[in-house]
């Protein structure tokens, strides 16, 4: 599915709108808005600031509670970009761990989805399907900001599911 | 009697929600005052030397751009220039003004989204949201012109890619007339606000003497009183002709240069305006032409093989400061024997670093904040020996740095042992 936003232009397209009242439906049928913790694996700030824009005023996230928390252990969303380097592997996996259950790990960008420019490289260890269980890949060098957001709606639909029990919840590793 | 004293070191980062990428810093304490400061890097070494040789000239520009995603036209723009210095390659003057305009504009957007960044650490959110809702403007442009919001690939080796015709013309200067009127709100609110002045005055002051010893450049350097732009000392392409001059802290505030986090942002506010001016310069005087010296890549890639000969350095001043990248080349080979890239944020990590003693522990987040650090440029050295944490010394340093000066280039002669008293670090 593709979502198409004019290039100058700040009006809401149909599919936007659609996205919107999908995240409010599905926060009110979790209960609660999912806060969302930013873990930088070695990323080039491209998809981090894709992130913040994607919750600040043009595309407000923040306006269905969705919010960048200070700790994994507040956190029911990890957004993970970069390519996974050796020094941060440890701490991703780390902040995994520190997350309470239910919890969706979403891959920002295409890096952490197959290792983008730096596929070769050997400090880097993308995907990071290797490291952590993922729930959702967002490719794009970086994605839009519509695109997070799309990201997002389909890890509360898989979240929803889980509560309503439909799939079995955890990693799925057990 | 000896003063007994109480220091606790305490680890910041490598992951913490008041930086933005992975850094560590281990402070010592004194209570709530920052007594030391040890940076810790590398957290975020993606090896891109390492890939960059087995990649080609033509590809190197991708890599290049991907090191950072807020200054990606500025290393594209930076090799892009090294390159055509090895190869001797001619850039149509048409080009050089597209050039112009697209790093003003990530200048602008840079800058924003540090001001923001500045504003979201001490708690000022609302801020934090006007400045990006206002910089939504400028990506809006960059995604007409250049057709991706991030990375852009405007640049290539004897040229650009894309050219700027009228209606794209018409957007940039409807989102100049949109600026001239945001500018002035965004403006007031960081200048005039009593809440910012009291939180960035006299917050980690970085003196003039402090910048010069540890080399701070870009808005850290103009901020302590050094007066230096790459495009203004460089008299890079047509920059002198648009009327380029360094912003100092003196022209926006009005006040002697202090060296602290509101000297640094003012003159991020000044450069927003000069980027303005720039970009209303460059268009009036963008001469008609072509903007590519070779029209196809396969050709381009033919000669680069033939044309690079040697070495070429690129400067340039990218939104955090002087970006230097090195590139020496060897006829018959289509991929560069060295490509070494020197970042503006490695110096003023430093700086800041040494600034900082001395202040409350509150503040570290908004000094590390106020030099816009960019890690994803920075790191790139890896010192790993049998697993064993090894120090070298400044000698060491200086015998390792005359022994690869010699490697890639054999005639320069001298004496190799290193002479010469040690800086202060």
């Amino acid at each position: 599915m593709s979502i198409k936003v004019p290039a100058n232009g700040g009006s809401n397209s149909p599919e936007r709108e659609r996205l919107e009242k999908r995240i409010a439906q599905l926060c009110r049928f979790i209960g609660r808005s999912p806060w969302v913790f930013h873990i930088n694996s070695g990323s080039c700030n491209g998809c981090d600031i894709e992130i913040i824009a994607a919750l600040t005023p043009r595309y407000d996230a923040e306006r269905f509670g969705v919010k960048l928390v200070g700790s994994p252990r507040h956190a029911d969303i990890l957004l993970v970009t970069g390519p996974v380097t050796n020094q941060s592997l440890e701490r991703v996996k780390l902040v995994y761990e520190q997350t309470p259950e239910p919890k969706m790990v979403i891959a920002v960008g295409a890096c952490p989805t197959g290792g983008s420019v730096f596929y070769e490289s050997p400090f880097t260890n993308a995907p990071l399907d290797n490291v952590i269980p993922v729930d959702v890949y967002v490719p794009g060098c970086p994605p839009r900001p519509e695109a997070i957001l799309h990201g997002v709606v389909l890890a509360l639909e898989k979240l929803a599911k889980i509560l309503k029990g439909e799939t079995p919840g955890g990693d799925g590793y057990e | 009697m000896t003063k007994v004293e109480y220091w606790v070191k305490m680890p910041f980062g490598p992951i913490h929600p008041g930086l933005e990428e992975p850094e560590k810093f281990i402070l010592t304490l004194d209570g709530e005052r920052i007594v030391d400061v040890d940076v810790k890097l590398g957290y975020n070494l993606r090896g891109i030397q390492w890939i960059a040789f087995r990649r080609n000239y033509i590809q190197i520009m991708y890599l290049a751009e991907r090191m950072c995603g807020i200054c990606s036209f500025s290393h594209n723009h930076t090799y892009t220039r090294a390159v055509e210095e090895a190869g001797g390659i001619e850039v149509p003057e048409r080009a050089e003004y597209i050039r112009v305009i697209i790093g003003e504009l990530e200048r602008i957007h840079s800058h924003l989204l540090n001001l923001g960044v500045l504003a979201h650490d001490i708690g000022y959110d609302t801020l934090l949201h006007l400045t990006w809702l206002a910089r939504e403007k400028v990506m809006d442009t960059l995604e007409a012109i250049a057709g991706n919001r991030v990375n852009y690939s405007m640049v290539t080796i004897g040229g650009v890619r894309r050219d700027i015709d009228g209606k794209k013309r018409r957007i940039i200067l409807d989102m100049i007339k949109y600026y001239r009127e945001v500018f002035p709100g965004i403006e007031d609110a960081f200048l005039h606000d009593p809440t910012i002045e009291a939180r960035f005055r006299d917050t980690a002051i970085i003196s003039k003497r402090v910048a010069m010893e540890q080399g701070a450049v870009g808005p850290t350097g103009r901020g302590s009183g050094i007066r230096d732009d790459a495009r203004w000392s460089e008299r890079l392409g047509v920059y002198p002709d648009l009327g380029i001059k360094p912003v100092m802290p003196q022209d926006v505030t009005g006040e002697r240069p202090r060296g602290d986090v509101f000297d640094r942002m003012a003159v991020r506010i000044g450069e927003l305006w000069g980027s303005l001016e720039l970009i209303e310069n460059a268009l009036d005087a963008m001469p008609d032409g072509k903007i590519k010296t070779f029209p196809k890549d396969n050709i381009l890639v033919a000669k680069l093989k033939l044309l690079v000969d040697g070495e070429g350095i690129g400067r340039y001043e990218a939104p955090r400061g002087e970006l230097v990248h090195y590139v020496r080349g060897k006829k018959g080979s289509d991929k560069p024997l060295r490509w070494k890239p020197r970042e503006p944020t490695f110096p003023n990590l430093f700086a800041v670093a040494e600034g900082v003693k001395g202040d409350q522990v509150a503040d570290f987040v908004v000094a590390v904040a106020s030099i816009d650090p960019c890690l994803s440029c920075t790191d790139r050295v890896a010192v790993v020996q049998d697993g064993k944490k090894k120090i070298l010394t400044e000698k060491d340093l200086l015998r390792e740095s005359i022994r690869k000066t010699r490697e890639i280039n054999s005639n320069i002669k001298g004496d190799p042992t290193p002479v010469g008293s040690s800086c202060s670090r």
